[in-house]
């Protein structure tokens, strides 16, 4: 009797379908926004203009002369990068909640970091996309090149660092009442590691102080990522766990 | 830990309390009329409140921040409870070791407030608990309130501790270091000559680490109180 039960072939719609492996799900996740915001450009347009418009201001604000540009263009850059950023992350859950399809994505047969690794790589590339319209901005208007590879370096470890920072806490704040407020208050204090290696690091770069009086700062800054990384990764599943 | 938390007045806390209140008068005692007048004046006395309240203020974190971990682990309500309470009572002690540093900064350095790196980091760690309780009147549903702090809450001290390692490796600090070595830009160092001074400023810090003990104990029992009487309150509705 027992035999025959169990030699009964299962339906194939009742076998567990196989997960989509971890790299595979993260990357379509990621083309999957990105395919959606090249068609939409409701976030990058949004943030490009922003950043424009706060390089503009910083500039008459500080009325950044010859001097002043070389201590303090760095901060502006950050600064800008950051609020830019912010705006991307904000939008960036929002959006699949408002449409329903954040329930979808935790319904979807893959591992909840993938999830996270996705939505982060996507937030990443928008920074990265007004990162680099920064460094022509900043390089026509105020004629310090930022193209030097360090600082490229540093651009990089900074940005990933407070996407995936900013990836954890924009999951919590869409369920938030005050949401797009609450997002900078969450997290402007715990990426200040980030954000301070970053300037600091960026602001000897330009100015061309001897590399080892600031190769302190990348390190520090390196490590500030790992570990705000792996927190972010384990502390995700918790989130969205509903 | 039910027990600790009953309704009924509890003989322990009660004690405690009283020792804590005792202790605490003692300690205010000491450190305005036992402890001598240093060369910088009366000013110097406000330093074993500041440091006896910095570190009841960073024990309470470092409890918010455990328990944020064991609400993750054992998702007991209690733990969530007690990450509260324990971050309430760090946000007062700490908010007290800034005023407390500021007053003292402003006839010793001439200034209310500098970006020196030790302040930074002060400020930042008071900020980013600041927003821990933002962030949990942001949510209505208890349970995504508990889980969502409590991730806050991680990743808030993970944070405050490596914002506060990195501007410690500066050496350009002017903060000055009075147990141990103090930083060579140091400005306003003073040495506790007497033997008086420190044992003023040891019975101090017990005095502190006590008291916060006491107010999160006290807190926490006020939180599972309230609790309770909102879930009375729902089942009432209810009817």
């Amino acid at each position: 009797m027992s035999d025959s039960i169990r030699s009964t072939p299962v339906p194939a719609a009742a076998q567990p379908r196989r997960k989509t492996g971890f790299w595979q799900a993260t990357l379509a996740l990621t083309a999957k926004d990105l395919r959606a915001e090249l068609r939409g450009r409701e976030l990058i347009n949004a943030m490009l203009l922003y950043a424009v418009l706060a390089v503009l201001i910083f500039s008459f604000a500080l009325e950044l002369d010859r001097e002043a540009r070389e201590t303090s263009i760095a901060g502006v850059f950050w600064v800008t990068v950051i609020f830019a950023g912010m705006l991307g992350l904000n939008r960036s859950l929002a959006a699949e909640k408002d449409r329903g399809n954040l329930d979808a994505l935790l319904l979807a047969p893959i591992d909840r970091g993938a999830l996270f690794f996705g939505k982060m790589l996507s937030n990443l590339v928008y920074m990265l996309i007004v990162a680099g319209l920064l460094i022509v901005l900043v390089t026509i208007l105020f004629n310090i090149s930022l193209l030097v590879p360090w600082l490229l370096a540093v651009i990089l470890l900074g940005t990933v660092g407070f996407a995936a920072v900013g990836t954890l806490l924009s999951s919590m704040t869409v369920h938030t009442r005050a949401r797009e407020t609450m997002l900078p208050i969450l997290l402007l204090p715990v990426t200040l590691p980030i954000i301070l290696t970053s300037v600091k690091a960026s602001t000897a770069i330009l100015n061309g102080v001897a590399q080892a009086d600031w190769i302190a700062w990348p390190q520090m800054l390196l490590v500030a990522d790992v570990i705000l990384l792996a927190l972010s990764y384990i502390l995700f599943e918790f989130v969205v766990e509903e | 830990m039910n027990r600790t938390l009953d309704s009924a007045p509890n003989r322990v806390l009660t004690v405690l309390t009283v020792v804590a209140v005792l202790m605490f008068v003692m300690a205010v005692g000491m450190a305005l009329f036992y402890a001598p007048t240093d060369r910088q004046g009366d000013v110097q006395r406000l330093f074993y409140l500041h440091l006896g309240t910095f570190m009841g203020g960073a024990l309470a974190f470092f409890i918010g921040a455990i328990a944020s971990v064991a609400y993750l682990v054992w998702r007991g309500e209690g733990w969530d409870a007690l990450a509260l309470a324990s971050i309430e009572v760090g946000l007062v002690f700490s908010g007290f070791t800034i005023v407390s540093g500021a007053i003292w900064a402003r006839p010793i350095w001439n200034t209310w407030w500098t970006w020196d790196p030790r302040l930074t980091s002060a400020a930042i760690m008071w900020l980013a608990y600041a927003a821990y309780l933002m962030l949990r009147n942001g949510i209505d549903e208890p349970g995504r309130r508990a889980r969502f702090a409590a991730v806050y809450g991680i990743v808030a001290f993970s944070s405050v501790i490596f914002t506060t390692v990195i501007t410690r490796v500066r050496p350009d600090t002017i903060h000055p270091v009075v147990v141990g070595p103090s930083p060579q830009n140091a400005q306003g160092s003073f040495g506790l000559e007497s033997p008086a001074m420190r044992v003023t400023l040891v019975f101090n810090i017990v005095t502190f680490v006590v008291l916060t003990i006491t107010l999160i104990w006290h807190r926490l029992r006020m939180e599972s109180f309230s609790r309770r009487v909102q879930a009375l309150k729902m089942k009432l509705m209810a009817r």
